[in-house]
């Protein structure tokens, strides 16, 4: 995972309430391998209309957005299926921190395992950061994962918070599972007492 | 001690390790993968990793089923695709060591089926699942959540997963359900009071004499759907009639070691004065059958209702989404539900495809026609022949019916069942997500008798009105 520090880079706002990773990521795309780009999947169906031509007036087809890296979103966005393509769709499509009053529970673990920020705030400030994303001439917002600060294009900054520990990888860039495997004796001393207690349940 | 809630007894016995800021190192006792895993043995490979214990996760073939005959096991999978997802899966379980229930094996269904009706789901367990609908393995009182890529891929190469302790809510329902109605219109109704959001950073306990009335299988639609609530897990604590579901599966405790269970899933209750983070209480006798009229599963009404306009709420949020779900759906404001005509119909899915749920319908169907294509998809290759044994894929068939294969089918709509662009569908699925079941399809959630119902009468229909008479 690449260490992650400060972004700059525009905002594409996103007005939904309710996003689900359906939206973000169909399922009908999941059996493709990550090695094709999901970044052609990104928001696939909400950018079509039935006929399957862009729709204009979804920002991800609008010029201003092309180099977006934040998503200013709604409430409870990526809630639904646990697929981490809805993570990894958004990885390839160049988007790094998402924003947004709630997320949903799995697809919120699932963006810090791939090194993408959420910031949660208060409803009425996203919908300022909405609108403010959704200026004529687009500005850059930019994040700084150490100060926890995010710098609006007016020049004002708010302060977001994170969990010390998803701060200390994401910034590290740390593999989880290195991470974890340092509690390996604690794992095995854990395994011995279910053994136990639990006899039926560990099965190695 | 202080008093507990079953959720927290679970947590407090799974919790290897906790880390400085809070979060606890939880041990996984069972982890079931499917063939979108493909993407966490990636990672073990890219990373070099070893699986911890295979012998305590399990690996199904279900999401990319073709669910049309299959007299030629894996020939019968002609979509190359499709075919190529099982067979990813196939290896990638064979390689490492872990036990697969695929094309070909009369055990082979939707995860959520086959972990418990193969005692692999147990009381008391942390089950952590490749798919958000884990949640359902809760009804046998296992703390029970569905995680990414990522996840399957540490669990696997760890046993564990990091969680911070969640919440915990209580939603007691008073009474037992009416009859003529469902868990699945109590799970749906409970989702329209609490909202898609209303379990956010929550475990529901489900509790009350509702819910002890339920049988386990309706208890499993019940929980399956806590995450269309937003919850992390629903669960309900075991009892006798959980212990004897349980009881002579294959992968259940047997012999002493399941004297030794049973003693201590006894003790899986909460305790009198056990606190919760928030309740909700349901009145179940006001339970009717229930519809999704949107695109989301708290966008549900009782099947007499009329669908909302967006003037209806004040909430600004609330109205977007209404019209929003109303231009999707193709429907006008303050359409009678009962009025809907539908395209086809959905009965199966891991809310709906258990053999209890393929006898409600077949109750429904049998002696009428279906005037609209409708497809009956078991949930597992034994739920098929249990309704084989009774008769229940006759009734079916002469009922104009398509007696399906299992898998996950037209709820995922990945496999080959799928709608077209603004066809409508009534299904028990878990899901009314625009495309959910096909880009452009439009779902109208219900219970299987529902859904029957709907078949016979072309629209949406009263089940109970149906039924009259009989």
């Amino acid at each position: 995972m690449k260490p992650l520090h400060k972004v700059t880079g525009i905002a594409m706002p996103i007005e939904r309430v309710g996003i689900n990773t359906d939206q973000i990521f169909p399922a009908r795309f999941l059996k493709q391998p990550r090695s094709v780009g999901y970044e052609q999947f990104t928001f696939h169906d909400l950018r079509r209309k039935s006929n399957g031509a862009l729709r204009d007036d979804f920002p991800l087809n609008q010029a201003k957005y092309k180099d977006a890296r934040f998503i200013i979103g709604n409430s409870s966005f990526g809630i639904g299926s646990s697929r981490e393509g809805a993570v990894y769709t958004l990885l390839d499509a160049g988007f790094q921190v998402l924003i947004a009053p709630s997320f949903g529970d799995i697809f919120k673990a699932n963006c810090f395992k791939n090194g993408v920020l959420t910031i949660e705030l208060p409803d009425d400030v996203v919908a300022e950061l909405r609108r403010e994303a959704a200026a004529a001439d687009a500005q850059e917002f930019e994040m700084d994962i150490s100060e926890q600060t995010l710098r609006r294009p007016s020049g004002e900054f708010l302060s977001f918070q994170v969990e010390p520990f998803q701060k200390h990888c994401l910034m590290n860039g740390l593999n989880e599972i290195d991470l974890t495997l340092e509690f390996a004796a604690d794992i095995d001393a854990f395994e011995s007492k279910q053994r136990v207690r639990r006899g039926w349940i560990v099965r190695a | 001690m202080q008093p507990r809630a079953v959720f927290e007894k679970i947590w407090d016995d799974h919790v290897i390790a906790v880390r400085e800021d809070g979060q606890s190192l939880i041990y996984v006792d069972r982890l079931l993968l499917q063939e979108n895993s493909f993407h966490a043995f990636d990672v073990l490979r890219r990373e070099n990793r070893t699986v911890r214990n295979p012998s305590q996760a399990f690996a199904f073939a279900d999401h990319y089923v073709q669910t049309t005959p299959r007299g030629q096991g894996m020939d019968s999978v002609t979509i190359p695709e499709n075919r190529r997802m099982i067979e990813l899966i196939q290896a990638d379980a064979k390689a490492y060591g872990i036990d697969t229930f695929t094309v070909g094996d009369v055990r082979q269904g939707i995860l959520h089926v086959v972990g418990p009706e193969q005692g692999i789901s147990q009381p008391g367990i942390v089950l952590a699942g490749a798919d958000s609908h884990t949640s359902t393995h809760g009804a046998l009182g296992a703390f029970a959540f569905g995680v990414g890529s990522s996840e399957t891929a540490h669990a696997l190469a760890t046993q564990g997963l990091w969680r911070s302790k969640p919440k915990n809510m209580l939603i007691y329902v008073e009474d037992p359900l009416p009859t003529g109605t469902s868990s699945k219109d109590l799970i749906l109704a409970i989702i329209r009071e609490v909202g898609t959001a209303g379990g956010f950073g929550h475990v529901i306990e489900y509790a009350g004499p509702g819910i002890d009335a339920l049988s386990v299988e309706q208890r499993m639609t019940v929980c399956n759907m806590s995450i269309e609530a937003g919850a992390r897990a629903g669960l309900i604590a075991p009892d006798q009639k959980v212990f004897d579901y349980v009881k002579g599966r294959p992968f259940a405790p047997q012999d002493a070691a399941w004297d030794e269970a049973i003693a201590y899933w006894r003790t899986l209750r909460s305790d009198e004065g056990a606190m919760y983070d928030k309740v909700v209480k349901i009145d179940a006798r006001k339970i009717v059958p229930m519809v999704s009229w949107g695109t989301a599963p708290d966008q549900v009404l009782p099947v007499n209702g009329r669908v909302p306009s967006a003037s209806s709420v004040d909430d600004e949020h609330q109205q977007v989404r209404i019209s929003n779900a109303l231009e999707y759906m193709g429907l006008a404001p303050d359409t009678d539900l009962q009025s809907i005509a539908l395209d086809k119909v959905f009965i199966g899915s891991c809310t709906n495809g258990r053999i209890e749920d393929l006898r409600a319908a077949a109750d429904v169907a049998k002696g009428r026609k279906a005037t609209i294509p409708a497809l009956v998809v078991p949930g597992s290759g034994l739920v098929k022949k249990q309704a084989e044994a009774e008769g229940l894929d006759k009734i079916f068939i002469e009922a104009g019916f398509q007696w399906r294969e299992p898998g996950c089918s037209m709820c995922v709509a990945v496999n080959g069942d799928n709608l077209k662009p603004e066809e409508r569908c009534a299904s028990t699925s878990n899901r009314n997500f625009e495309g959910r079941q096909g880009p452009g399809g439009r779902t109208h959630l219900m219970s299987p008798a529902m859904a029957a119902a709907a078949a016979i009468a072309g629209h949406i229909i009263d089940v109970r009105e149906l039924m009259q008479g009989e």
